[in-house]
């Protein structure tokens, strides 16, 4: 795969100056338990590279990073994405960019709510932090009262699912090639956004609006082509409007997240995540800081959510020792107050050797409530390591 | 700043008639070498950190920096890490201020994410360095309060030694005493005093070099820490003055696309 693409741009080198860049990372994952689905194993290795190449001439940026993972158990999460393939042009207070991009909105820690031009890559890691590429054109304009960024976004980017031997996924599988669609141009319903954002002195603030098909799916049992009972995601075309929130006070960070969600459900509804993060800077006149961060989750729509996260606190603490190795650890508890139903993670890496770095994760999940969507995880604690290397 | 140096043009004028106390001298040696520094307008330059510890264990971070003085406040600055390679991508917007917080914002490339951050205290270490936050940032007679401690000859100039204590309050220090030489009035040293007031960090600069035939920048600051053995050495090439830059390099859009 590199090599090929190697060759492929090596004339294009040899054109003009291109950096390349990228990381290449061996992982293991060990479940503490069998799965609940015949068929899912208790060791997983996968290995995912990720090169960048970018061009750079005066005002011009061309930008090309392709993904691809090889997983050893589940052939869905063997999968190749272009996660950018850009240009963007800067002039003096606006900027336009063209191409498949990756754009991240929002301040809170435990979920992404406002985030919502990117689809997520599911089977990279349940914490919805990984991005399917999106094919998008953006205008930024930056002017005193703001930045303001105008999206047109043709082509959908459809949910990644775990498949048959996977872990981390539902009873019964999600068919993704059986998808459904409210609008009639399915995947090629040109989605817009539009978002504007601010710094006031210690506050920071971003409102935006999509208007498109939602990529967060309903999923409902159906049977799929051999006649097996599956999830069928159905994508509904939905307007958001949303609002984002900090403010910077001393070692405080307050932060709020909050959408108003018309076209998913019977009826508009709204959702927020609200928080603080506090850091405890120095301490014991080390080098170390300590930061607390605790969230409030809400989905005004209750059980009936797609999310497990409809009455939750998540509370973490977040670990930074500044060393030469930037050494840190991030550790969360996220607890439904609904139901009994807790998961608990812990994230911390570590740099070795100027060009490696060790990834550790491992997530913990207990429930005891069928109706939570977090009682399908409740066998698949698991404990991940990695090592990176950066070239 | 403007009304410091009318304040200390009439303290110079004065001192001709009474004697000047210490503390008027220190303050006027800071504020000729202010004015010898400023309107520069902006600059960029690389940097290469090699950080040694006890046992000489090196590791290096390259990054690129892009300055904008600001009249009447601190400096706006964008720095982009080349190395080591997991952060390459990594950018940080500084807006610095003399005696409130500064404004920053952190952009993480592998997540696409800008972060505000807290920047009330500004003694953390940078990238694991042993220079602090509130050491590179820029340097602003209002931070600090003054006083001449005497003449001295250090590494062969005539220097005065001037001592400072800062005035932001969440600073890492103590006090520090800066040796400032006598002909163009740069930085030579500065020791700096935890908030315990014992020795923490020697800071020398080396290597002057003078730009645009007026400002002078050292090529070479090594930084020594007393307490832990830990020495960090930066190196600065290929500064360029008055590129151009104005307050439009430097918002979230530029942040972002900084490589």
């Amino acid at each position: 795969m590199i090599r090929l693409l190697v060759l492929l741009l090596l004339p294009l080198q040899a054109v003009c100056a291109w950096e390349v860049s990228g990381y290449i990372e061996p992982e293991l994952r060990l479940f503490a338990e069998e799965g609940l689905q015949a068929g899912q194993e208790r060791t997983n290795v996968s290995l995912a590279i990720q090169p960048e190449f970018v061009h750079q001439r005066g005002s011009y940026q061309f930008v090309f990073t392709p993904f691809a993972r090889i997983d050893q158990q589940d052939d869905e999460r063997t999968h190749v994405d272009v996660r950018e393939l850009y240009w963007l042009y800067a002039g003096d207070d606006w900027e336009v960019q063209a191409g498949i991009g990756r754009v991240f909105w929002g301040v809170t820690e435990s979920q992404h709510l406002v985030d919502i031009i990117n689809q997520t890559d599911l089977v990279e890691n349940i914490d919805t932090e990984d991005k399917l590429g999106q094919p998008m054109i953006r205008l930024s304009l930056v002017r005193d009262w703001g930045i303001v960024d105008a999206f047109i976004l043709p082509g959908f980017r459809e949910r990644t699912w775990p498949g048959e031997k996977g872990r981390l996924r539902y009873p019964l599988v999600v068919d993704a090639g059986a998808a459904e669609y409210e609008s009639g141009q399915k995947q090629w319903h040109v989605d817009w956004a539009l978002r504007w954002t601010q710094s006031w002195g210690d506050w920071e603030i971003g409102v935006a609006h999509f208007s498109g098909t939602s990529r967060e799916p309903q999923l409902s049992p159906g049977v799929d082509k051999g006649g097996r009972l599956v999830l069928i995601p159905y994508y509904p075309l939905i307007d958001q409007t949303s609002l984002d929130l900090q403010a910077v006070k001393g070692d405080w960070l307050w932060k709020l997240e909050a959408i108003s969600r018309d076209g998913q459900g019977p009826k508009r509804y709204s959702a927020a995540t609200a928080g603080f993060e506090y850091t405890l800077v120095g301490v014991n006149e080390s080098a170390v800081d300590v930061g607390l961060v605790v969230e409030y989750l809400w989905d005004e729509r209750g059980s009936d959510a797609l999310t497990p996260f409809q009455d939750d606190v998540m509370a973490g603490v977040r670990i930074t020792l500044n060393d030469e190795q930037s050494t840190e650890a991030l550790m969360g508890l996220i607890s439904d107050l609904e139901y009994a139903s807790n998961s608990f993670s812990i994230e911390a890496s570590r740099r070795l050797y100027d060009r490696f770095k060790v990834n550790i994760e491992a997530r913990f999940f207990d429930s005891n409530e069928p109706r939570d969507l977090a009682w399908g995880f409740r066998k698949d604690d698991y404990l991940q390591m990695s090592l990176a290397w950066y070239f | 700043m403007k009304l410091w140096i009318i304040a200390v043009s009439l303290t110079l004028l004065s001192g001709y008639v009474y004697a000047e106390t210490p503390e008027e001298k220190g303050l006027a040696i800071a504020v000729e070498a202010d004015k010898r520094d400023s309107g520069f307008g902006d600059f960029t330059a690389h940097m290469t950190m090699t950080l040694s510890n006890r046992q000489g264990e090196k590791s290096v971070r390259k990054l690129r920096v892009k300055t904008l003085e600001v009249e009447g406040d601190g400096d706006k600055s964008l720095s982009i890490f080349d190395e080591p390679r997991d952060i390459k991508g990594t950018a940080m917007l500084t807006f610095s201020h003399a005696l409130k917080p500064d404004e920053q914002w952190l952009y993480l490339p592998a997540l696409k994410r800008v972060k505000r951050i807290s920047s009330k205290n500004k003694s953390g270490p940078f990238m694991g360095s042993e220079f602090a936050y509130e050491d590179l940032s820029s340097q602003e007679v209002e931070k600090y309060s003054y006083k001449h401690l005497r003449d001295e000859k250090t590494d062969g100039q005539d220097s005065f030694v001037v001592e400072r204590v800062p005035a932001y309050k969440h600073s890492g220090y103590s006090r520090m005493i800066t040796w400032i030489d006598k002909e163009h009035y740069r930085p030579l040293k500065i020791d700096f005093f935890d908030r315990k007031n014992e020795l923490l960090k020697t800071l020398v600069f080396e290597n002057y070099r003078q730009y645009l035939d007026k400002y002078w920048r050292a090529d070479r600051m090594l930084m020594q820490n007393h307490q832990t053995g830990k020495s960090t050495l930066l190196e600065w090439r290929d500064y360029r003055f008055r590129t151009g830059l104005s307050d439009r390099d430097f918002n979230k859009n530029t942040l972002k696309r900084a490589r």
